[in-house]
């Protein structure tokens, strides 16, 4: 028996490279040892895109992409098919998780500097992927034909129009009608379930490949294939399977109970999953009090409305994201992780992230005039940080990169690491007290020292005087 | 100095925005009272279901999710002509609504706890004044100039307006009884949050499923947490 199952085993093997494609991309693939906290997105991106095909299968086996339909097909979801809830639930709440996941990823990216040489390509289809995936997410979105998902569709489709010459006649393209109609939503639903995930297969396929031809960056920028053993390996780098692959499941257990908090007891997450006014059916004659994108799209969304000119807001939204693209040749330090550069970079990257988090809450919010101010000073920001970058990070005066790469401490060993201040004060508040179990084991933990606290203010008080 | 100005960079968009609208009045729903929900009901189905529709659920959900004997919820839920499993239709024709309401359908009812919230609802529904203006001799607080009639005057009683001046403008200040229904106002407000009770169980009947499941899946994945973080640590052990 188990001389057949040899046989027939060779017979595959010798016609489909099974085993040198599991050793090449898993068992024999080296990563370098020093993955932190942040390297858990791209392994949980994977696992949200199987999670949106399959639940998105089961979708389509019972959503009807016809206008007068739709609404009330996802209510029959909803309430009649078994298990409809949790599947549907599933499929919104990771479209959500999905731009949650991607934009950590992104942004460790851009920290340790994974997108410079010699992987530019690596960004070059992970940007590509974004892209995609906006477009993914906004064609479903018009899918349950709800009030939002309608008039979403129509501001954004109308933004085509802005452009000059043929914009009119490429709108009313896209559409298939004069206004968004059942003509849009079948070929959103045409979009959403064939065209943008079979490339978006085909670009995480890419992103992969081109991945493994490199190797992985890590948190300290590091090459590890600098540095081999006698045997070719490189001396940092362990095998992704077994740990990687036991270590992501770690990451994964994590993830889902996060999106089951939300799935279960608030998935529609405070009206930023499932917008309220979505639960009303599309009604071309009523335009709902303000639009508001998903919460994914709404720096973009603030980008665009910033700009009085339609035209020039479509080409500002249309450049904040594909400046993305031209990372690898925007940034020109050596220099990859964050780890090592000095302040300037630093703090470009802070102000960045308070400028997104920014543009993505007034994207939210009725342009009113003070707020119109506000978006315009952020997404200057929001450009100066890309623009700029050639220059300052040309004059930055890095720190020295290791040869090796240092050791992966904990989260919150790194924590206390980089707050030394802030675990003194931890410390100053807190007094140490032996307390007593039931069973009579005595244990110490820490309780609030109210005069730990007095002391501590009033040091600081002193220090300010003192400053003055 | 650095987080000042974080701070300051985050703050001062939000306090770009003021804030509109009329205050709601908070209401303390619990789907998994069923007494209540079954109140509800009976309130929609003797108030609300002459002109309303929820054409999403069904009768039988309603005696499934709520524990109810099928025979019970026939006599006290369903009009003459339903049966148990079709959907919570109303007996007004479209063609009826068109005459009464000069074209103001009355919308069905099936989603409007989660598109407006049922503070809004609770709101609404104890709202209405009197304004010898409208056609039906009533206004509401957070809907003006509503087509909607105050169905519940019977059990409410009526209330007026109670303006105060803000600048050289009338705004509206509170609402007061004028003439007493059958409850007293407790009653009256135990009442509509029953029925919004059911309005947010009828919005989602799957968050009675959706509640009581989540705690299971989230328990086995604490589980999961700690054997996978286990297993990892062991086969981390020559790392270094």
């Amino acid at each position: 028996m188990s001389n057949r199952m040899a046989a027939a085993t060779d017979w595959v093997l010798a016609r489909l490279p099974v085993d040198k494609v599991w050793r090449e991309h898993l068992s024999e693939y080296y990563a370098p040892k020093n993955f932190n906290f942040w390297y858990y997105f791209g392994s949980l991106a994977m696992l949200v895109l199987v999670n949106q095909i399959v639940t998105g299968i089961w979708l389509t086996m019972f959503y009807k992409p016809d206008a007068a339909l739709a609404f009330d097909s996802v209510e029959y979801i909803m309430r009649d098919v078994n298990w409809g809830w949790l599947i549907r639930y599933m499929h919104s709440t990771g479209a959500s998780a999905f731009f949650v996941v991607v934009y950590l990823h992104m942004f460790r990216g851009l920290i340790y500097g994974s997108f410079k040489k010699p992987r530019e390509l690596v960004w070059i289809f992970g940007m590509l992927i974004f892209f995609a995936l906006m477009a993914e997410c906004f064609t479903g979105y018009l899918l349950p034909w709800g009030q939002m998902s309608y008039w979403g569709a129509q501001v954004i489709i109308s933004l085509f129009s802005a452009i000059p010459y043929f914009g009119e006649d490429l709108a009313l393209w896209i559409r298939g009608d004069y206004v968004v109609a059942d003509a849009t939503l079948n070929r959103f639903f045409a979009f959403h379930v064939i065209a943008v995930p079979l490339l978006l297969l085909a670009l995480v396929f890419l992103h992969i490949v081109a991945l493994h031809q490199v190797g992985s960056n890590n948190p300290d920028g590091v090459e590890i294939k600098k540095n081999k053993d006698s045997r070719g390996i490189p001396m940092d780098g362990i095998p992704f399977h077994p740990y990687y692959s036991v270590k992501d499941i770690v990451g994964v257990a994590v993830f889902l109970i996060v999106c089951s908090v939300i799935l279960f007891y608030m998935p529609e997450m405070g009206g930023y999953f499932l917008e309220p006014d979505n639960f009303v059916p599309a009604n071309p004659l009523e335009t709902p009090e303000h639009i508001v994108p998903v919460w994914y799209f709404t720096p973009y969304y603030a980008i665009l409305r910033a700009i009085p000119d339609k035209f020039g807001g479509v080409l500002a939204m249309g450049a904040s994201v594909f400046v993305l693209f031209l990372l690898p040749w925007l940034d020109r330090s050596e220099v990859k992780s964050i780890r090592y550069r000095s302040g300037l970079f630093k703090k470009a990257v802070a102000v960045f992230v308070i400028t997104f988090f920014v543009l993505g809450y007034l994207g939210t919010q009725p342009a009113t005039p003070v707020a119109t101010i506000f978006a315009r000073i952020f997404t200057l920001l929001y450009f100066a940080f890309f623009l700029f970058m050639p220059f300052y990070s040309r004059w930055d005066k890095d720190k020295p990169v290791p040869d090796r790469v240092t050791e992966n401490r904990s989260l919150i060993a790194s924590f206390q690491d980089h707050c030394p201040k802030a675990k003194s004060l931890f410390c100053q508040v807190t007094k140490p007290v032996a307390f007593q179990l039931k069973s009579g084991k005595t244990v110490r933990i820490r309780v609030i020292d109210f005069q730990g606290i007095v002391y501590v203010i009033k040091e600081s008080v002193a220090q300010f005087k003192n400053k003055k | 100095m650095k987080k000042l100005v974080g701070i300051v960079l985050l703050i001062l968009p939000m306090l770009a925005q003021a804030s509109v609208g009329v205050s709601l009045d908070e209401v303390d729903v619990d789907v998994s009272d069923k007494a209540s929900l079954m109140r509800g009901a009976q309130y929609f189905a003797t108030y609300c279901q002459s002109c309303h529709s929820i054409k999403h659920m069904r009768y039988s959900r309603i005696a499934d999710d709520l524990a109810i004997p099928e025979k019970q919820v026939e006599q006290e839920l369903i009009p003459g002509g339903g049966f148990l499993y079709s959907s919570m239709t109303t007996a007004m024709s479209a063609k009826d609504a068109e005459q009464w309401f000069a074209g103001a359908k009355a919308p069905d009812l099936s989603l409007i706890a989660r598109s407006r919230g049922p503070d809004w609802l609770y709101t609404y529904l104890r709202g209405f004044y009197l304004d010898a203006a409208r056609p039906f001799g009533v206004n509401n607080v957070v809907f003006p100039d509503v087509a909607m009639p105050n169905v519940l005057w019977e059990m409410q009683g009526q209330q007026k307006a109670v303006f105060k001046k803000e600048g050289k403008t009338e705004v509206l200040d509170r609402l007061m009884l004028v003439e007493g229904g059958q409850m007293t106002p407790q009653e009256f407000d135990a009442a509509i949050t029953d029925l919004v009770n059911f309005l947010v169980y009828a919005g989602e009947p799957a968050q009675l499923q959706r509640t009581s499941l989540g705690k299971y899946v989230i328990l086995f994945l604490i589980v999961f947490l700690v054997l996978a973080y286990r297993l990892k640590k062991e086969f981390w052990k020559d790392v270094h």
